[in-house]
């Protein structure tokens, strides 16, 4: 306060001065000879120097919230509360999203093995895709060349009727929706190209339905050995591969009318 | 000379013993402490100027500190204890600065 300082230095009378010297001299002599007064005066020096200490080192030492009052903790406490339901509300947020990213990470990778194996299902039926299974391979002997394209294709429609999902000839051409069969006894042709006897044909599905599809009576198997003269063998196979692929072109006119996922 | 060294006395034993502060006087000695340093002055000035009397002192120390802590303690019951308390420090703390200038005047003339 340096107001009150010069105010009280204004009111100083200057015959205090001389005073003055006596007091250092008092003090001096303070130090020479003490008496009872400086005793006391130690003593509760030293209880203040004590328990300044003890206060700066709680002040120090202990948490910022033992001497606060009741009002200010009850304000902090509300403040810790509110901050609480803020957090929570802000957790149970996250956590929803979470949920839906889950669930939509979860329909997504459905979708996605669903779409796969879709794919290979179409693959197989377009001829796109190697297929492997049970089924049988019938081998015709034509040691006479009356094998003709009529009675191929009876023989593959009698197949295809018996529920072959994947037919193919002399392991190298796949037999597809729009595979097509031509030329005349001896020198039968598949999609343009000529196929050598004995003709192999391999079909993967039901190896019983598919040999005796084949096998009936008046059915390609008869034909065979009745009307060309040839020889039959029907093989049931527990595997059959068939890696041959149909190249497929593209569709020229036809486009899907809409989108798969549109419809959804 | 004495008092110096009950004040270093007091110091290195707070530091040394490292007492805790007892819970039922935690609000009440950071003002003590002030009143006492209140006191304090006042004492030095009294004897500075020939007036100092140890009973005095003595008595006035007490009533000090205990009067600052009753105010709080007072407050706290009646719910304006850190106001008060804020009061107590203030008025203390003037009276110390009082009692500083006339020790400064007393002492070196300015």
């Amino acid at each position: 306060m340096p107001e009150d300082d010069s105010d009280l230095t204004g009111q100083q009378p200057p015959e205090e001065r001389e005073p003055a010297e006596h007091r250092r001299r008092r003090i001096r002599q303070a130090f020479v000879r003490p008496g009872r007064g400086q005793l006391i005066a130690a003593v509760i020096l030293f209880l203040v120097a004590f328990g300044g200490v003890m206060q700066v080192r709680t002040n120090n030492e202990e948490n910022p919230y033992k001497n606060a009052r009741q009002d200010d903790l009850v304000q902090i406490l509300d403040g810790l509360n509110s901050e609480s339901r803020r957090l929570q509300s802000e957790i149970e947020d996250l956590q929803k999203t979470r949920e839906s990213l889950r669930s939509g990470a979860d329909r997504q990778r459905v979708a996605r093995s669903e779409t796969r194996k879709r794919i290979g299902d179409l693959g197989i039926l377009a001829g796109t895709e190697k297929a492997q299974g049970p089924g049988v391979r019938i081998t015709v002997k034509d040691p006479h060349g009356k094998l003709t394209p009529e009675l191929m294709l009876e023989g593959i429609e009698e197949l295809r009727d018996a529920g072959a999902e994947a037919i193919e000839i002399n392991d190298h051409y796949r037999v597809v929706a729009s595979t097509w069969f031509a030329g005349g006894a001896g020198n039968v042709t598949v999609d343009g190209q000529p196929i050598n006897a004995p003709v192999v044909i391999e079909a993967i599905g039901d190896s019983d339905s598919l040999a005796s599809g084949a096998s009936f009576r008046g059915g390609f198997a008869d034909q065979v050995t009745g009307n060309a003269q040839g020889q039959i063998n029907i093989d049931r196979e527990s595997s059959v591969i068939i890696d041959s692929l149909h190249t497929q072109k593209k569709n020229q006119y036809a486009h899907p009318a809409s989108s798969p996922t549109a419809k959804r | 000379m004495i008092p110096i060294l009950g004040l270093i006395a007091g110091i290195i034993l707070g530091l040394i013993l490292e007492p805790g502060v007892p819970p039922f006087l935690q609000p009440y000695l950071p003002i003590a402490i002030v009143a006492a340093m209140d006191a304090l002055f006042g004492a030095f000035r009294a004897y500075l100027e020939g007036t100092f009397t140890d009973k005095v002192f003595v008595v006035s120390f007490i009533s000090n500190v205990l009067i600052a802590a009753a105010i709080v303690y007072v407050g706290d019951q009646i719910g304006v204890g850190s106001q008060l308390s804020t009061g107590v420090v203030v008025v203390l703390g003037i009276r110390i600065f009082t009692n500083a200038a006339a020790i400064r005047r007393a002492l070196f003339h300015a």
